[in-house]
């Protein structure tokens, strides 16, 4: 039977496989952690062995077949030498956010000099995940950052991170200036691992923002990031993330998230750049009235290919979730939107909601809705709609006929329907940086 | 040179003539009103005029200032000048009335190589207009006729003449649907529009709003055709004798 298997492999598995072999080989010397760690690694390698790279027969991979989009997983970028780090600065200057603390990982290590950390609050604690793997005064920690599910990309980042950011707001306290978390790859044609952990305590409250930029003239890259949310109990959160990848690049975002009795999260997913992008969102509503609200938009063009893919699992009662999306496709662009909600049996009263919709620009344009409930209690409020269409011709003569042009007419009755889903961000800064950041696909595409 | 000059118009809709050989001319400075049977062709004529796609213009020509208007775009025509009231106002959710209007005025004050108004500056003017159509500021801040009453709509187009201060203005059945009060509200705001250089095309099936702003010119129109022309006793009498007179001239 095996060897019928292995005769019936295709051989761009077999590569793929080989060559991820040779990377997680190769990057030994690299991986920060000895002992319990290096063997939580090699544990985690052999699990994403045994499935190698998701495809399409893999459920939660069915539009996204990194076999084909990705094909193998490339060698481990080096350390940023210093030419590296001042490509990353103008990266990261175009990047930021006013006002926020920056944390910056550069090809997957933490980059201090071009970082605030010296401006970091009390109650705030942060070290990088190459610290607490290395300390063996922070074991417990260890094991909850490397937390993992079944998801071989994230098995495969629990087997490959060389850093990350490791933050934890103590109980009652509150960030106050927003955290911004910017991943800048420079290193054409490797791949790079991050994995991440934010701990807000109970009561605690924060705003957080990631990016995901490249500096100039890096391509083909590979990044895969991981990071683990917990929201402790009435704690609140503000997280909006942006990849705006090189145009060639693979870029898989996992997170996993926890949220607490009566706490709210607050989060925002935008995908206006790269080849091929995934946000991952695995979250639970842990705590008894947790509220969660989380949008996104996808802005693609050419072959672009963008996938959300959430899954929100009600595992106590008398919890809220909102989902709403937006997608606006160009070209020969593919958007993928996955939202599956879970109630389980004990989480009555749950009430969720979850709107998907694509806007497509052109004939080729395609976009991929699948909502997906799953219902195990019995007194729950749940529903969900998908739609994709191209824009409205009555409203473009409409506004043609009032003087606009016709790419005006377009953009203004795009901005409205992405304003859907903008306006679910609850704080006002990240409202303004997310309308801004969809500006700038405005001006791409022209 | 008339403002606008319409000559042996021949219009199509997927495969189907819907005017056959139309032919009229407007001068500046007057009100003409167009009447006719329903599905007789007046709003094709009016969306024809303003560049709605969807039409294929068999024969025919169309002069706006002496012009061909057929080869502009609709975004051009407005810029030349031309307005159209819609019959059916479009409704435009996530765009405030008020943004949308200042884009859209900007953008024809740009096209005819004009300086754009400060926001201040439009803020004034527009609220200055929407006081004199009796429109509440808080529907300038809703999205764009979304929610609006059939007569809130109607004003709403009204506004956007004002603002506009297009040179001819045609306005689809601008009296549907309004009250006694709205209608005397958007007939004073059509007869302030009137000047000298400013022409106006009323499509309309009641005598009432021509009570209120008299026209100059009557037509009727018929199966794709203009099948008669008069002074304002025409519509008197066709609100006497209906139009089955016309049905055979056509
Ligand atoms: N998009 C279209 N497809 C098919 N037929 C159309 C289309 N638009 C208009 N027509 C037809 O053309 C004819 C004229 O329609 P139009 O709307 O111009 O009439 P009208 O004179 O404005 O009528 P009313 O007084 O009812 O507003 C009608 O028979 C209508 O069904
Ligand atoms: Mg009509």
């Amino acid at each position: 039977m095996d060897l019928v298997l292995a005769k019936a492999m295709p051989e761009d598995k077999a590569n793929a496989e080989r060559a991820a072999s040779n990377v997680f080989a190769a990057a030994q010397g690299r991986l920060p952690g000895a002992g319990r760690i290096a063997a939580i690694r090699a544990r985690a390698f052999e699990a994403y062995e045994r499935v190698g790279l998701p495809h399409r027969r893999v459920e939660e991979w069915k539009y996204t077949d990194l076999r084909v989009l990705m094909r193998d997983v490339l060698r481990l970028a080096e350390r940023p030498d210093a030419s590296a780090l001042k490509r990353a600065q103008a990266a990261v200057d175009q990047a930021a956010f006013e006002g926020a603390i920056k944390l910056v990982l550069v090809d997957g290590m933490f980059a201090p000099n071009l970082s605030d950390v010296a401006k970091i609050g009390k109650g705030i604690d942060v070290q990088t995940l190459r610290e607490v793997l290395e300390s063996s005064a922070s074991d417990a920690l260890a094991g909850l950052v490397l937390s993992t599910t079944t998801d071989a990309m994230i098995s495969l980042n629990t087997a490959m991170a060389t850093d990350g950011v490791v933050v934890t707001i103590a109980e009652g306290k509150a960030l106050r200036r927003p955290l911004h978390v910017i991943h800048v790859s420079t290193t054409s044609s490797a791949s790079h691992f991050t994995r991440s952990y934010l701990h807000l305590g109970d009561g605690a409250h924060g705003t957080v923002v990631e990016s995901f930029v490249s500096a100039e003239s890096a391509c083909g890259y590979q990044a895969n990031n991981v990071m683990i949310v917990l929201v402790g109990n009435q704690a609140g959160l503000s997280h909006l993330r942006v990849k705006a990848d090189a145009a060639d690049a693979v870029n898989i975002s996992s997170e996993i998230i926890a949220v607490g009795s009566k706490a709210k999260l607050n989060l925002f997913d935008m995908i206006r750049g790269g080849a091929v992008s995934r946000y991952q969102d695995f979250i639970t509503l842990a705590g008894e009235g947790a509220e969660l609200c989380v949008n996104g938009v996808n802005l693609l063009m050419e072959k672009q290919h963008a996938d959300t893919t959430l899954v929100v699992d009600h595992a106590a009662p008398h919890c809220v979730s909102r989902q709403n999306f937006r997608a606006v496709v160009d070209g020969a662009g593919r958007s993928v939107f996955q939202g599956r909600i879970i109630a389980r049996p004990d989480a009555q009263k749950s009430d969720a909601k979850l709107t998907m919709r694509a806007l497509l620009l052109s004939d080729q344009a395609e976009a991929d809705n699948k909502p997906e409930l799953e219902i195990f209690a019995d007194d729950v409020k749940c529903g969900h709609g998908a739609t994709s269409g191209g824009l409205d011709e009555s409203l473009l003569f409409y506004l043609g006929a009032r003087g606009l042009s016709e790419n005006d007419a377009q953009a203004l009755l795009i901005r409205a329907f992405l304003g859907e889903a903008i306006e679910g961000i609850a704080n006002e800064n990240l409202r303004d940086f997310a309308t801004s950041q969809t500006e700038r696909w405005f001006k791409a595409r022209r | 040179m008339p403002l606008l000059e319409i000559r042996n118009l021949h219009v199509c809709v997927e495969g189907r003539e819907i005017l056959h050989g139309l032919d009229l001319t407007v001068n500046a400075g007057k009100v003409h009103a167009i009447m006719g049977p329903n599905g007789s062709g007046k709003s094709t004529l009016s969306h024809v005029i303003t560049g709605k796609p969807g039409y294929q213009i068999t024969a025919g020509r169309i002069l706006f200032k002496g012009e061909d208007l057929l080869a502009m775009g609709p975004d051009q025509r407005a810029a030349k000048g031309l307005f159209l009231a819609f019959q059916y106002p479009v409704e435009i959710p996530g765009v405030t009335t008020m943004n949308f209007l200042r884009t859209a005025l900007n953008a024809q004050r740009k096209a005819r190589g004009q300086s754009g108004y400060s926001t201040p500056h439009f803020l004034k003017k527009a609220r200055t207009v929407a006081k004199q159509l009796n429109i509440p500021q808080s529907m300038l801040k809703r999205g764009v006729n979304v929610g609006f009453s059939g007569g809130e709509k109607k004003r709403n187009e009204i506004l956007q003449m004002a603002l506009f201060e297009p040179d001819l203005c045609i306005l689809d059945e601008i009296d549907s649907g309004l009250d006694i009060d709205a209608l005397r509200i958007v007939a004073d705001g059509i007869n302030a529009m009137r000047s000298p250089d400013r022409s106006i095309i009323m499509i309309t099936h009641y005598q009432r709003l021509l009570n209120y702003v008299v026209p100059d010119v009557v037509h009727v129109m018929s199966r794709g055709r203009v099948v008669k022309s008069g002074d304002k006793q025409l519509a008197l009498e066709l609100e006497a004798s209906g139009y089955a007179q016309f049905e055979d001239a056509a």
